[in-house]
């Protein structure tokens, strides 16, 4: 700006300006390439530093012979990724159940009718018991307790015994995602649409909860990536998954290679997962306007 | 700062394996000549004195009773104290730990002098830990409820369409997919009590474990079980477990030798064991 103002007024006046201009332009530029020569620097430092302390410790060459070595790598990946593509059919089939149960128990919970105490309640309970048990120990429980039961009628396979105490588990926490986001909606939206001659219901699916959803799209799909990470859990009832290959590869080698190799399958995909999720965050505030608006 | 404790340690218990990655031939040779003598006041053991042996628990029958390895009885305790006693020590002065079978094959510094969990011997493992000579040599064998197709099989090619399960890190996995080539995948589970439940609920047809196991669930565990048969052939060597390049191997080696060589190790193979080996040959 004050550059310009300067400009009309003749070429001695304007080099006054300029040069300080520049010259703290150019103090920014070194600032700049200072900060960046230290971070290089820092960076350089601090990870050779942690690689030298980790291969010139003793017990390195047998670490790198029994978690990084090519061959296990090599012999066991094939078969990984065979037992990951089931934990993707697996993960994906749990995430819409838990998508649509978990809405539906948030509703119960946030019903107002003095009628619907009793399912208010039991949603409670429900959220709060699947919550506080381990999701290990609850697939331990749905996978070895169903079939004990002996009904022909239930289900026993492992895969869908698994899945359904995934559901199950997921399903309170995203229950309770779905119920911030209907309470994170201002009252004045609903009386709106009541005022608008919209029924309860109705002011619910038109209204609040496509405001609700949006809002809360970010922490859901943050529990999806944990669910993804957790259908490794369903392994303890014995189908082929990823993990599970991958421990009978070490187990049988005595090599804990295939175990990195699962590891980064998973990574794989939780990885542009979260990216995602950050950048839906960053956009958050847009979003949230935009549903109001 | 945590870790200069941690590469104290390392380096005083990893001196072994780091003199073997110049060259294990070398290491192996110093062995000999360092560690001659097998009596109790030259063995190198995990605290001094004592000889400290892992497993994994629950401890199992026919292996152990009770959960119990310090009672001796059962045949790896057997086996153990008979080790113990060649190489000079009392009952007393043997040490029982936990040791998780995943957990045995760890790198790095170990907490046992040996681990004695039915562990298979193959040279893929012994990339990563030593091993005893064989103590024992177990086939496989396949356990069924009575009534299932699988209970009335005579041969491998009936088992072909059961629902197997086995439990993961045992040598049962590789024999079911090689000798059965079963037509839906095994399950693997995590230990032997999730195993037999899942063949008590019926989600499998019929599980594979060592064959004194299977005979020993049969008598005492699944009610209406049979031991459809075992697996043709020796099996697979059942050995101890120590760290790599340890020297105490060649002492325990000698022990077992001496045990095999005087009928011991076969007197102890029968009394834990007898009971626990007749099943009928599948092929």
């Amino acid at each position: 700006m004050d550059g310009s103002v300067h400009e009309g007024a003749g070429a001695q006046l304007t080099t006054v300006p300029t040069d300080r201009r520049a010259a703290r332009e150019a103090a920014r530029r070194q600032r700049a390439r200072r900060g960046a020569a230290i971070s290089i620097a820092s960076t350089i430092v601090v990870l050779g530093g942690l690689a030298l302390l980790i291969t010139q410790s003793k017990g390195w060459p047998s670490v790198k012979e029994t978690f990084f070595s090519w061959d296990a790598f090599k012999t066991s990946f094939p078969d990984i990724l065979r037992g990951f593509w089931l934990d993707v059919k697996l993960f994906v089939s749990v995430e819409i159940v838990v998508l649509v149960f978990g809405l539906v128990v948030a509703l119960c919970r946030t019903t107002r009718a003095a009628a619907l105490y009793p399912v208010r309640m039991l949603a409670a309970v429900y959220t709060d018991v699947m919550r506080g048990v381990p999701t290990i120990l609850l697939v331990y429980l749905v996978g070895f307790g169903i079939p004990a039961l002996e009904l022909p009628w239930l289900p026993s396979d492992p895969i869908v015994l698994g899945g359904i105490a995934l559901a199950l588990s997921y399903s309170a926490y995203v229950a309770e995602v779905y119920r911030a986001g209907i309470d994170s909606i201002h009252p004045s939206q609903q009386s709106a649409a009541l005022a608008l001659g919209l029924t309860s219901a109705q002011s619910m699916r038109h209204v609040v909860l496509p405001q609700a959803v949006r809002r809360v799209a970010p922490p859901l799909l943050n529990d999806f990536i944990s669910l993804q990470k957790d259908v490794a859990l369903v392994s303890i009832l014995g189908p082929l998954e990823a993990f599970r290959v991958a421990q009978i590869f070490a187990s049988e080698n005595f090599n804990y290679t295939p175990l990195i190799a699962a590891a980064l399958l998973y990574i794989a995909v939780t990885v542009p997962l979260a990216r995602i999720v950050d950048r839906m965050q960053s956009r958050g505030q847009v979003g949230a306007r935009g549903a109001v608006r | 700062m945590l870790l200069r404790p941690l590469f104290v340690v390392l380096a005083l218990s990893l001196s072994l394996v780091v003199a073997a990655c110049g060259s294990s031939d070398s290491s192996s040779s110093t062995q000999a000549t360092t560690a001659a003598s097998c009596s109790k006041a030259d063995l190198q053991t995990v605290s001094s004195g004592k000889l400290t042996v892992g497993t994994d628990k629950p401890a199992y029958p026919p292996y152990f009773e009770d959960d119990k390895p310090t009672s001796g009885k059962g045949f790896e305790s057997a086996v153990t104290y008979a080790i113990a006693q060649k190489l000079g020590f009392t009952k007393d002065e043997v040490k029982w730990i936990v040791v998780p079978f995943n957990s045995s094959y760890a790198p790095g510094p170990k907490k046992f002098d040996f681990d004695i969990n039915q562990i298979s011997i193959s040279p893929a493992r012994a990339k990563a830990v030593g091993f005893s000579a064989p103590y024992y040599n177990a086939p496989q064998a396949v356990l069924a409820l009575k009534g299932t197709p699988a209970a009335s099989a005579t041969s491998l090619a009936e088992l072909k369409d059961a629902k197997i399960g086995v439990q993961i890190g045992t040598t049962s996995l590789s024999d079911v997919q090689n000798i059965i080539k079963p037509s839906q995948q095994p399950q693997v589970f995590n230990d032997s009590n999730d195993t037999v439940r899942a063949l008590k609920n019926k989600s499998v047809d019929a599980i594979v474990v060592d064959a004194p196991t299977a005979i020993y669930l049969r008598d005492f565990e699944v009610k209406d079980s049979v031991v459809v048969g075992k697996f043709a052939g020796t099996g697979t060597p059942w050995g101890l477990v120590t760290a790599k390049n340890s020297t105490l191997v060649r002492c325990v080696n000698q022990a077992i030798d001496k045990l095999r060589a005087s009928g011991e190790l076969a007197t102890i193979t029968n009394t834990w064991m007898g009971p626990y080996t007749k099943a009928p040959a599948l092929s």
